[in-house]
């Protein structure tokens, strides 16, 4: 495998995708990527050089419209898939000590 | 038939019930079944027919929709442990087009978690098995709604595609699947996964019926800022038995190197059928078709790790029970919710776009996009249509596939380009091979020509023949014991049954 992923580069992944990764993912993790990237490396025979990069296949611009609400208060029904409810929120884990 | 009163919206619905009921203890292709729901929206459209509010050639007709497309009150979970408890408060509009025509949802349909896999076998509610043989995968990421249309327990479903998740198994299902040009159908409540490659579609018996489904799917929205507003939206206007003249192109890289000699001669002999009916067909070369694949899995991975940044635990779906502050709840939540194919997604995706990285990955793949792009403008510069085979292969034997990730990737080879360059494209049985597996044949258009697509596999289809679906399909399932692979227990017996994760 030409590209070998470090401990530190995957502790990185991991906190970019935030995932926990036990020692065996993190591992398999390590394999896994390296492999795919020895495969996408394939890219490098491409002369791109003057290629402008295609985000979007159509020539599309950004949507713009006038500020003003349409949507009616959907509070109790969005709050229905809520894992933890309070006082009307979402209640999460105490964030600041 | 429901039109000319011969049958009722009820009996219609409770027919399809009645087979999902008998097939799909083996075949699994529904996470969630809502019997109740569909009959009371039976009565419902039938009133509508019946005062002449409902007159399209849809309403009434039950449908299946895949899991990934938002239904409100209708439990959607991606086929993941993270959604497994999520009930969407809206529906996608193409759901809503689609109540609107009068289509009678029966249930929600299994498929690769958030659509990352090509067999159904990654999904947390069991794999779905192939009607022609259940020792087969169905394919994916569409699986169920493939599976589902391919044994009759519905006559029609909707699908997505990012990378050939609705013609793939189209193919191995021996049903007919079309993906739209980008922007055509809105991905409004389609859950993201590659936002730039993701369209829906429709999954149904041939071609005639797929373009019935597109015209009452297809809308301008607002709500989808990639929408497109196409000039026309009359697609069953190319239900036309005529090829005469019509050009098509072979990609002679599409066949010989990887491609299984009797997927190639049923692609071969449906384009001699063309042929014979007036199309001008050659070979031609299509070029950097195996850079597609490298390509395709940077930029996806990448858009579905910022896509999928919203499965947190906060708002929906699975929280983890045990964690100390936020970060370890988003970090449990996460880890615990999503599978291992997700996860490995997620991961490369969040690699290839940081820092460092950025350029060397997820701009050298943006770059070959705009190649890959140029490859096929110059090819409609000559052809009308593209035509080539779906999949390399027919489907696999269950489990054989996900050892290797990267084998499994090397089998959308020919669907991934199309949607790399946004084009519509359309999978049609064409053949079984000695193992009596169906065989598909792709049928590729330059962006906003459905109709060129739609009319080839029309007047395809009028000189194949009527395309006969698996036989003594209780017979086949009967061989299989109920949820064998994923250990569940109940089988749909109830009116409403919210499948566990397995």
């Amino acid at each position: 495998m030409a590209n070998r992923i470090s401990d530190e580069t995957i502790e990185y992944v991991g906190i970019l995708a935030k995932l926990e990764l036990s020692e065996e993912e993190r591992e398999q993790a390590k394999q896994d990527i390296g492999r795919m990237l020895d495969y996408v490396d394939k890219l490098n025979e491409l002369d791109t050089s003057g290629v402008e990069p295609l985000s979007h296949v159509f020539p599309v611009h950004n949507v713009f419209r006038e500020d003003v609400v349409t949507n009616g208060d959907d509070r109790a029904r969005m709050l229905q898939n809520a894992p933890k409810v309070k006082d009307g929120s979402w209640q999460v884990p105490k964030t600041v000590e | 038939m429901i039109r000319k009163r011969e049958v009722s919206v009820r009996e219609a619905v409770q027919e399809s019930l009645d087979c999902v009921a008998a097939l799909d203890g083996t075949l699994n292709c529904f996470v969630t079944l809502d019997g109740e729901r569909a009959l009371a929206r039976a009565d419902e459209v039938q009133r509508g027919i019946d005062d002449g509010t409902l007159g399209g050639p849809l309403a009434g007709v039950p449908v299946a929709v895949k899991d990934n497309i938002c239904t409100e009150g209708l439990r959607t979970t991606c086929s993941s442990k993270i959604l497994y408890n999520f009930v969407p408060p809206y529906s996608a509009e193409a759901v809503c087009n689609l109540n609107a025509a009068g289509g009678v949802i029966i249930g929600k349909t299994n498929m690769d978690e958030f659509a990352m896999g090509s067999t159904t076998e990654t999904s947390a509610f069991g794999v779905t098995r192939n009607p022609w043989d259940p020792e087969h995968v169905p394919g994916g990421s569409s699986g169920g709604s493939c599976a589902a249309v391919a044994s009759c327990e519905v006559p029609y479903a909707l699908g997505s595609d990012t990378g050939g998740s609705i013609r793939q198994p189209g193919s191995f299902c021996g049903v007919t699947g079309l993906k739209p040009t980008y922007g055509t159908v809105s991905r409004y409540g389609l859950i993201a996964y590659g936002s730039s490659l993701d369209q829906i579609g429709p999954i149904a018996k041939d071609i005639s019926d797929c373009a019935a489904i597109l015209e009452m799917l297809a809308s301008y929205d607002k709500k989808d800022s990639t929408s497109v507003k196409r000039e026309a939206y009359d697609f069953t206007s190319a239900l036309v038995d005529d090829v005469k003249g019509m050009k098509i192109g072979i990609p002679s890289d599409y066949l010989g190197d990887g491609l299984d000699p009797e997927v190639e001669a049923a692609v071969r002999k449906a384009a001699d059928v063309l042929r014979q009916k007036g199309a001008i067909v050659e070979e031609f070369q299509l070029s950097l078709v195996e850079y597609a694949i490298p390509a395709y899995y940077v930029i996806a991975s990448a858009e579905a790790s910022s896509n999928l940044a919203r499965f947190d635990g906060v708002k929906y779906g699975y929280r983890a029970p045990e964690y100390e502050g936020l970060h370890s709840m988003y970090k449990r939540s996460r880890s615990e919710g999503f599978g291992e194919e997700v996860k490995r997604r997620i991961m490369l995706g969040s690699f290839v776009l940081s820092s460092g990285y950025y350029d060397a990955y997820y701009l050298k793949a943006l770059r070959t996009k705009a190649l890959i792009k140029q490859s096929f403008d110059r090819a409609f510069e000559n052809y009308d249509v593209i035509l080539g085979p779906v999949a390399p292969n027919t489907a696999p034997r269950l489990g054989e596939s996900l050892s290797d990730p990267l084998k499994m990737y090397l089998g959308d080879i020919y669907t991934i380009s199309v949607n790399l360059a946004g084009l519509p494209g359309v999978s049609v049985p064409c053949g079984t091979d000695a193992k009596g597996l169906p065989i598909g044949v792709q049928l590729i258009g330059d962006c906003f020509q459905e109709k060129k697509i739609i009319r080839a596999a029309y007047a395809y289809e009028q000189a194949r023949g009527s395309w006969q679906g698996p036989a003594d399909l209780e017979k086949r399932c009967d061989r299989i014991p109920e949820h064998a692979a994923s250990g569940e227990a109940a089988g749909p017996e109830s009116a409403c049954v919210s499948k566990e994760v397995g």
